[in-house]
């Protein structure tokens, strides 16, 4: 497999942590309550820090002294392979945990195949990362499900979260021409492959949890081929402030 | 730190005698009782032509610690007269059944429970069971607080007897 196609299959994986995990981590400190603030952040460092894994890769992969913090920073929005769901806003703690959730649930399920690819290096990091993961997806479902089935408002609120999000769930099964190539190599997940179980566990929970599962077929398409909603615009200022303030800063 | 991935190491750790002396005097930043070795994050310890080679493996992908104990790595054995390369690596991925019994025992003794077997911790952590005992009292009528305690390897659990609160080490296997 071409280096590039590698290159560019790593970032498609790794964007979609580096943006939750930035989502995420813009709530330290604003958390409901002390221990969902330090849930929300230690998901956060578990993200970032699988981000740095893939990054560290990527950049090694380039001939031109490219490092982790270049990728993360100085890419423009277009450059962005993360689908759409991840950049979503905190607008409640219902949407936080509804996005999370459905992520989550397609994280783990990418993961394990992730473990099948022959690309050592990156079967090494989903070892680690599906460790991790698992106590993501626990974690984000236990809340659904309290929120679902807890009082008359977080119902409401949680079901709204989940009627909002939902047109973002077809995104995470969409392929992309890089992804297609590293499938065809041994190295990439074929996606599509997971549809099924991921709605089939999607339901189940929401089910579980009393809420309604959402019947249109409306779906935002965007996000893997770098075209996004206007809220990664204002993610991205935040997120790449410092380095663009200050080129070349260093902790 | 540059993660470097370079193959499938043994889950053994291949650490020459005469360096253990120096390991276990660096500790854990976050649990200071418990040494590197303790911990069973240090995967190769070898030294050739006078400079020592440490592999390291993190506990969790973001775990802030690594840096860390890297810096003190090559601190500790500086103090000793020699260099120290630490790198590190990611596969085997950690285990928290690599955590020592001396470490799970001073880990106790600090407030922290140490990590149960797989089917147990799950118990706890879905809060199916009562089997993660009090530090402070030791009674097993404990209650989880939160899957993510004080750092990225703890959750948090109260004792309803004494109403202690502390920290539980997750498993991660
Ligand atoms: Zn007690």
């Amino acid at each position: 497999m071409k280096q590039d196609t590698l290159y560019q299959y790593i970032l498609g994986i790794a964007d979609n942590s580096l943006i939750l995990g930035q989502r995420l981590g813009e709530l330290c400190g604003h958390g409901p309550t002390l221990e969902t603030d330090i849930a929300i952040t230690n998901i956060s460092l578990d993200l970032i820090g699988q981000t740095r894994s893939y990054y560290q890769y990527a950049a090694g992969l380039c001939d031109d002294g490219r490092t982790e913090d270049d990728i993360a920073f100085l890419r423009k929005e277009r450059e962005y392979r993360n689908v759409l769901l991840v950049e979503q806003p905190n607008t409640h703690f219902g949407y936080v945990m509804v996005r999370q959730f459905f992520f989550d649930v397609f994280h783990l399920l990418f993961l394990k195949e992730l473990q099948q690819s022959s690309d050592e290096t990156l079967v090494a990091i989903a070892n680690k990362a599906v460790k991790e993961v698992t106590y993501h997806q626990r974690f984000s479902s236990d809340w659904v499900k309290r929120l679902g089935d807890g009082t008359k408002e977080s119902h409401e609120k949680i079901q709204e979260a989940v009627d909002d999000l939902w047109r973002y769930t077809e995104g995470l099964f969409y392929v992309t021409e890089v992804e297609s190539a590293a499938v065809k190599d041994g190295i990439g997940v074929a996606v599509s492959s997971l549809k099924d179980a991921y709605y089939e566990h999607i339901k189940s929970v929401l089910t579980e949890a009393t809420l309604s599962v959402p019947e249109h077929s409306f779906f935002q398409k965007g996000g893997k081929d770098g075209i996004h909603t206007e809220h990664m615009g204002y993610l991205l200022s935040d997120l790449q402030y410092m380095q663009r303030t200050f080129p070349n800063m260093n902790w | 730190m540059v993660i470097k991935f370079d193959g499938l190491t043994e889950v053994t750790p291949h650490i020459e005698p005469h360096l253990l002396d120096v390991l276990e005097t660096v500790s854990d930043p976050e649990i200071p009782v418990l040494s590197v070795l303790d911990l069973g994050v240090i995967r190769e310890a070898v030294e050739v032509d006078g400079v020592v080679h440490i592999k390291l493996t993190p506990t969790y992908s973001g775990c802030p610690a690594m840096d860390v104990m890297s810096d003190d790595l090559k601190t500790a054995f500086e103090k000793a007269g020699k260099k120290a390369i630490v790198k590190l690596v990611l596969a085997p991925a950690w285990s928290s059944d690599w955590i020592s019994e001396a470490g799970k025992k001073k880990m106790e003794a600090y407030g922290i429970a140490a990590p149960l077997d797989a089917t147990a911790d799950k118990e706890a952590l879905l809060g199916e069971a009562k089997v993660v005992a009090c530090t402070n009292c030791g009674s097993k009528n404990t209650r989880l607080v939160s899957q993510f305690g004080s750092t990225a390897c703890k959750a948090l659990f109260q004792c309803n007897d004494c109403q202690e609160p502390f920290d539980y080490f997750k498993c991660l296997t």
